[in-house]
């Protein structure tokens, strides 16, 4: 009890900046780029904009390969990129590059999948109105799609929670690490219970704040 | 300025063509499999009227109505807005022809995160309208389709006739010269139908907007149009104007929806006796149909017996369908029946002894 307690008060800060810094990267990183793609993808397969079957077919196959390989091996293929990145290979910082680069394809499959729910008959009467592409995206997709692409942050931020506990594999740390390194490795089980209900509360509570902000752009 | 003077100057003569279809063809699909939705259907329309098109479904009556604003560009054929060709338009020029072709749909399709005004806005974005101006350009429309209170509520919290009312404001946002309507009422109930069928005859008559409006419902046609045209089959079978076709169908498809609204037919439990004979009259607004069977009864020595009947008004202008038994002896009933033939409009001989 007293090891636990030991290892969790000189452990657990650091674990939490860490998976706290890794988080932080790679939702700025799904939200910004995943979003980004998630609107190509949709675009060049959506006749009502540029239906594109190259760009398209690229941008697909880039997205399916990150998406199909085991987050362990991706992080260890990306080793040359992240160091030419962030100059080092190991670290919580170096572990953001491959999980954000993990983040970004699994998110822009959801935006994918979130725009095209938006019913077509919405952006037709928006093309029959004149309007621009642009416009359309800007007041049309994302309006429609606010709460389904909040839904999608909150599906990918309890993912990149999963994924962080592998960082460890390259230093990385993080309270997923935590759990492994003491709670698995050297039989803590009390070390395991508390950084797993950390965890818990973590996704719940993300799940929580998700479920409401999507609410609240809900009009239907 | 002076275009749209010009406008007023051609409306009042009527003898502008706003839309001209020429020889149409949309096809889908490729090789063994494609289909014609459209097929060789060239027509006119003029500037200011309230232009129908009916048939059953998957007649291609909502493909064509999407190519007059080229949301489904034709396979074959020309689409002439104000007597220019649109088909071979690039992105930006097509936008600029949309913004002078406002549209409304079945399910309204407004944005449902978006507030009321901010839908109707949306045209206003599009025509890149200057941003000052734009709340006091809402708050016209919205009184124009009599909404003004919904301003800040959302699509969800309006009933459907609300919904279109919001929907017929962002189409004419931009003073648009033409209306496209796909299916417009059919997802509304006889109320509301009938309160967005007043709405855009009120708009018609006080814009001179051309209005195609597309639909199943052969009473929003009887109360809306000005001229109609029957498809059917990807064909264009017939066209004329609303009375005529009410009164005189000519094609199978054109009658079959007429008789539908008329539905004036003899009971089955209905037999003919000794000295009778069942007729069916028709009338149009020429003629006065009452004092006919009461004059001939008055004057012959017969009886007339009044199985069904039905009296219809279209731009107030009456037409009707009776069921008759005309009860006399020989000679007595030939004569009636010819004075009866020369003072209605149609008379059918249905059987009798």
């Amino acid at each position: 009890m007293n090891e636990t307690l030991e290892i969790i008060q000189s452990e657990f800060a650091q674990a939490s900046f860490e998976t706290f810094e890794m988080v932080l990267i790679s939702m700025i990183a799904a939200a910004v780029v995943g979003t980004v793609l998630g609107l190509i993808l949709h675009l060049t397969s959506s006749p009502l904009f540029f239906k594109n079957r190259i760009i398209n077919g690229i941008a697909g196959t880039i997205v399916n390969i990150i998406r199909s390989m085991p987050f362990i091996i991706l992080i260890i293929v990306l080793i040359p990129v992240t160091r030419l990145l962030v100059g080092t290979s190991i670290g919580a910082l170096a572990a953001s590059v491959s999980l954000s680069i993990a983040s970004i394809a699994f998110f822009a499959r959801l935006v994918e999948g979130a725009f095209s729910e938006v019913d077509k008959g919405v952006i037709e009467a928006a093309v029959a109105a004149g309007a621009g592409t642009l416009l359309i995206i800007r007041k049309v997709l994302f309006v429609e799609a606010m709460p389904a692409l909040i839904r999608a942050l909150t599906v990918t931020f309890v993912s990149i929670i999963g994924y962080s506990a592998m960082a460890g594999a390259v230093g990385g740390g993080g309270i997923g690490n935590l759990a492994i390194m003491y709670g698995y490795n050297r039989y803590q089980t009390g070390v395991l219970f508390v950084t797993v209900v950390v965890l818990i509360v973590i996704v719940q509570l993300g799940q929580w704040i998700g479920d409401r902000i999507a609410m609240a752009f809900t009009r239907k | 300025m002076i275009g749209m003077l010009c406008r007023i100057l051609y409306y009042e003569k009527g003898w502008k063509n706003v839309i001209e279809l020429k020889n149409i063809d949309v096809e889908f699909g490729h090789g063994g499999n494609a289909f014609k939705a459209v097929n060789d259907v060239s027509l006119t329309i003029q500037d200011g009227e309230v232009f129908g098109i009916v048939g059953p479904s998957g007649a291609g009556k909502s493909t064509l109505v999407r190519v007059i604003n080229m949301l489904q560009p034709p396979t074959r054929g020309q689409v002439l807005i104000d007597g220019r060709d649109i088909t071979k338009l690039n992105r930006r020029e097509l936008r600029k022809v949309r913004l002078n072709i406002g549209m409304i749909f079945q399910h309204f399709n407004l944005i449902s995160g978006s507030t009321i005004a901010e839908n109707v806005a949306f045209s206003l974005y599009a025509n890149k309208y200057p941003k000052d101006k734009i709340p006091g350009r809402v708050k016209e429309l919205l009184e124009l389709v009599h909404l003004p209170e919904k301003a800040d509520a959302y699509p969800a919290n309006l009933s459907g006739g609300q919904k279109q009312r919001v929907a017929i404001a962002r189409a004419l946002a931009n003073n648009p010269e033409i209306l496209l309507c796909d299916e417009a009422t059919s997802a509304l109930d006889l109320e509301n139908t009938e309160e967005i069928v007043a709405l855009l005859k009120e708009i018609n008559q006080k814009t001179g907007i051309t209005i195609v409006f597309i639909t199943h419902e052969m009473e929003v046609a009887k109360k809306l149009f000005d001229r109609i045209a029957f498809m059917e089959q990807g064909k264009l079978k017939e066209i004329s104007d609303i009375y005529t076709a009410f009164t005189e169908p000519k094609e199978p498809i054109a009658k079959r929806l007429v008789e539908r609204v008329l539905n004036v037919t003899v009971p089955e439990a209905l037999t003919v006796k000794e000295d009778e004979e069942l007729l069916r009259l028709s009338y149009t607004g020429d003629d006065s149909y009452d004092p006919v069977i009461s004059m001939a009864s008055k004057n012959y020595d017969i009886t007339i017996d009044i199985i069904s009947g039905k009296v219809d008004y279209i731009h107030n202008k009456p037409f009707g369908v009776m069921i008759v038994i005309l009860r006399g002896a020989g000679s007595e009933r030939e004569k009636a029946l010819e004075y009866i033939e020369k003072n209605v409009y149609k008379l059918e001989r249905l059987g009798g002894k």
